[in-house]
């Protein structure tokens, strides 16, 4: 416990340092209050706004694990919520619209790993053919419209509490919490991790890379599933053009800034939760703190690029190199020795 | 003689286009007019301009997420600085070439200075780029200059009827540019090099960090010129424009024929993965029934294709070279 602590320090410590400052600004940030049954304020509103890249976050984090990228989260969001709207536009329920929704997203994760893992295209390619091609298949399940829908039951996995508690919050605290249990509990982890550090090593190991990075690019579709029916239950209608439109970016960044490396190997799901939290954090507090939203992206890049430099693996090198001079320059040379560097 | 294995996916790009021309033609007679061309050039223009540049990043292996935000970022500069400066609008360009080139060189020194991989680099030059043109404005900003109209309007009429346009004209100029540096200069090489291996490219003296930077600097300008192009094109500069423009050209630089692993392919064909998605458009304007949602699925469906075929071409090509070297 202490060790995972550790690992999500910096990220805690991120998220800390940005709840502080936009509390100097909007000194009201961290009041919560419980109205009608539910929990409001804006850190509820953080949680709650936060879930589509939480959720998709931590699908991306399995995929980035094994040195993969998946940019077609963003549109399988938007086929898996026109499946949904088309499900209960038909009139066959919640629960066929959220299973059916669930097997779009499955499907276009199992259509991803396959193309990885057996026809052995680059990640990156692979998921930017659905990413091009998904969203015309999202118009053509709702025609090209906003597919609209008024089933309340639906909408409360968007919109609802439980206990007060959005339900969307829940829904990724779950999954992370799953999605963690399953890979530290069992080898899992570990056997992605290894696929991720060295594909041909793990194969000759005994490892099924290719099962396991089908599994992995499903989970991300799940995950993406997931993120979609909580948008398009949110707004209560499926826009197959912008819903989920470059939250791949963001997920992918929220893995980054989890300190998860892209090039794969290690990783941890909840600091890639906590990565998806401050960027909503900044989304949010610099609305709040009464900024004009234009300044968003500018301090989205300049955070990206100070959590790069820190990462960098040239910088800790030269930072290490440099703590042992300064260790050599003040022990006190031996008498007759020369530097021997 | 065998023809190199290498020139097949260009082959193969080259005669799939002319194939889907001719059936679009045998469907509508006047596909095959000048006027077609024409627009098909001119519409295509800022698209096959930004591509270049892509083209050169992924030879050497790598990849520019920031194109669509830097086009964005030069049309709101363009107009920004006509409207609230005298400038003449060549010194606005000359300016906004040296400030997106020198971007793009930032961008390639981070990416080789901190070993990060270029993906993430590059992204965070596009929330930069793209938070750069909403800080100068988040409106539509029109351009209204005695010289815009005169580039706007400047073309060549083509027997037919067709305008050949200035700004056709510099895509073609910018693909020429594009593949004599790729394919015949010392820069060229290094990033063709870089693109087979980095650590084999430095063995061989290949300087990887100035080719790196090089090669994003190289990028940056072809964004800058293909976002004149555009502001030519729109007359406006928007700061919501051409999102998601970088994926496109990623997928044209793909269709054209070059591999994304880095270290094979060709500037021209390019061009034709450019030309050939313009021409599924096209196609899609000139049937009139179907939706624009084909035009995303068709365009999938290619890219899929492309990549299907050159990884069995590679599979057929590497014993052949195998045993041409043994």
């Amino acid at each position: 416990m202490t060790r995972a602590l550790r690992r999500c320090l910096p990220q805690i410590l991120t998220l800390l340092a940005l709840v502080a400052l936009v509390s100097i600004f909007f000194p009201q940030f961290l009041a919560i209050s419980f109205e009608n049954g539910r929990l409001t304020g804006p850190v509820v509103d953080i949680v709650k706004r936060g879930a589509p890249v939480a959720l998709l976050a931590i699908g991306m984090t399995l995929v980035i694990a094994t040195r993969g990228i998946d940019l077609s989260v963003g549109t399988v969001m938007a086929i898996s919520g026109a499946v949904a709207a088309w499900t209960l536009a038909a009139g066959w329920g919640v629960f066929p619209a959220v299973l059916l929704a669930i097997v779009a997203g499955l499907t276009c994760g199992l259509w991803n790993g396959c193309l990885v893992a057996y026809v052995g295209i680059q990640p990156i390619v692979a998921t930017l053919i659905l990413m091009t091609s998904g969203r015309g298949i999202a118009q053509l399940i709702t025609e090209g419209r906003i597919l609209t829908f008024s089933d309340p039951a639906f909408a409360w996995i968007g919109s609802g509490t439980v206990a007060g508690v959005p339900v969307p919050a829940l829904l990724w605290l779950v999954t992370g919490i799953a999605v963690a249990f399953i890979m530290r509990r069992t080898a899992l982890g570990l056997l992605v991790e290894a696929i991720g550090i060295n594909r041909s090593a793990s194969t000759v190991a005994g490892i099924n890379a290719r099962v396991l990075l089908i599994a992995v690019y499903a989970a991300s579709g799940f995950c993406a599933a997931l993120a979609g029916i909580v948008a398009t239950a949110d707004i209560r209608g499926a826009d197959a053009n912008n819903a989920g439109l470059w939250l791949e970016l963001d997920a992918i960044l929220a893995v980054v800034i989890g300190g998860n490396s892209l090039l794969g190997g290690r990783f941890s799901v909840a600091a890639s939760i906590l990565g998806a939290l401050i960027i909503q954090t900044v989304d949010t507090g610099i609305l709040l703190a009464g900024f004009p939203s234009e300044y968003n992206l500018v301090i989205k890049a300049g955070l990206v690029l100070v959590i790069l430099l820190v990462q960098s693996p040239n910088l800790s090198q030269h930072w290490h190199w440099l703590r042992m001079e300064i260790r050599r320059q003040r022990e006190p040379k031996p008498i007759g020795s020369r530097d021997t560097r | 003689m065998r023809p190199n294995p290498r020139l097949y996916p260009l082959l193969a790009t080259i005669a799939i286009f002319f194939t889907a021309y001719l059936l679009c033609w045998l469907q509508f007679p006047f596909m095959l007019s000048t006027r077609v061309v024409g627009n098909l050039l001119t519409d295509n223009a800022y698209l096959g301009i930004v591509a270049v540049g892509m083209t050169v990043v992924i030879l050497s292996g790598g990849i520019d997420l920031s194109v669509g935000s830097v086009i964005a970022f030069s049309g709101v500069f363009i107009a920004v600085m006509l409207r609230d400066t005298g400038l003449h609008p060549i010194i606005v360009f000359a300016l906004l070439l040296v400030v997106t080139t020198a971007f793009g060189a930032v961008m390639g020194a981070i990416i080789h200075g901190l070993a990060m991989p270029a993906f993430i680099v590059t992204l965070a030059g596009m929330f930069l780029a793209r938070g750069a043109a909403y800080m100068l404005t988040i409106d539509s900003v029109p351009i209204d200059h005695a010289f815009f109209e005169a580039l706007q309007d400047s073309h060549w009429r083509m027997p037919g009827g067709g305008r050949f346009t200035l700004i056709g004209a510099l895509m073609l100029l910018a693909i020429a540019g594009g593949a004599l540096v790729a394919h015949r200069t010392r820069f060229g090489a290094s990033v063709f090099a870089i693109g087979g291996g980095p650590d084999t490219a430095r063995l061989m003296g290949v300087e990887v960090g100035r080719t790196t930077i090089g090669i994003y600097a190289f990028s940056g300008l072809m964004a800058g010129l293909s976002g004149i192009v555009f502001a030519i094109y729109t007359g406006s500069g928007y700061p919501l424009a051409t999102v998601g423009t970088e994926l496109t050209a990623i997928a044209a630089v793909v269709i054209g024929g070059t591999l994304l692993t880095g270290g094979a392919g060709y500037v021209v064909g390019t061009l034709f993965g450019v030309l050939t998605m313009g021409l599924i458009q096209t196609y899609i304007v000139f049937d009139g029934t179907l939706s624009s949602w084909w035009t995303k699925i068709v365009i999938g469906v290619l890219l899929l294709c492309f990549i299907l075929l050159q990884k069995s071409l590679l599979r057929i090509a590497t014993p052949v070279r195998a045993s041409s070297e043994g």
